[in-house]
């Protein structure tokens, strides 16, 4: 298959440094003029999560307890309980880098795509109301791989 | 040589890191006409190499990029 000017992106984390470079990665392609897809799975759903409480039996609900939104993910080292995001977050705002729910919105704005997983989010119990407006209709992993098929660049990250 | 070229548009990118020089080149350049010349004026030393490789993606043309005590001053044509 003739490969196209595409990235697809797996956004299996939900670390806030991952979702950083996921979306510094998506907006910098899509400046470039690379058609960009973002398929969001598992712990990266909560970088499209709305703050909110999801869940509808017991697990689903404890779980929708401990799940976070994109403002309060915690970065993959460093954690402290909260205080290495504030302090990243500090740092980063010294330096005018932008956070990730501001890259987010950037890249909605640059027309990336933004598609959640079903499956996990029939295994976590999120509901798409749960998600971002901005986000696709959740699909399976058939239609990743026939984009991921097409793109000249793949990403899991 | 790159002096002469007038630009019609300026983009101030100074302060900004990546990929917002990139983000907001693109964004600048989609409203102007083909051959327009966009100026940017950036602070990130990152944009010696991000601005080439950018414009190789985007298929525009870099006319001169350089540093200027310490900002680096970029012209590139819309294609």
């Amino acid at each position: 298959m003739e490969k196209e000017n595409k990235l697809s992106m797996v956004i299996f984390s939900g670390d806030m440094d991952k979702i950083l470079a996921a979306f510094v990665i998506a907006t910098g392609a899509a400046a470039s003029g690379m058609e960009v897809t973002m398929f969001f799975t598992f712990w990266g759903l909560q970088a499209l999560k709305k703050s909110r409480r999801t869940g509808k039996g017991l697990f689903g609900k404890m779980l929708g307890f401990m799940l976070k939104d994109i403002k309060k993910l915690n970065p993959s080292k460093m954690s402290f309980c909260g205080l290495g995001r504030w302090m990243f977050k500090k740092m980063m705002r010294a330096k005018n880098v932008p956070l990730p729910e501001e890259l987010r919105k950037m890249a909605i704005e640059l027309g990336v795509k933004i598609v959640p997983c079903q499956m996990s989010m029939d295994v976590m119990e999120i509901q798409k109301e749960d998600l971002i407006d901005e986000a696709q209709a959740p699909v399976g992993v058939a239609s990743f791989l026939e984009e991921a098929s097409k793109s000249k660049i793949t990403l899991f990250i | 040589m790159a002096e002469q070229i007038k630009p019609d548009l300026v983009l101030d990118l100074k302060g900004l890191l990546c990929p917002m020089p990139v983000v907001k080149l693109s964004q600048a350049i989609k409203n102007l006409a083909p051959g327009s010349v966009v100026e940017g004026i950036a602070t990130d030393p990152g944009v010696m190499a991000d601005i080439p490789a950018w414009a190789r993606t985007s298929g525009n043309e870099l006319i001169s990029i350089e540093k200027r005590d310490n900002e680096f001053h970029f012209l590139v044509r819309k294609k």
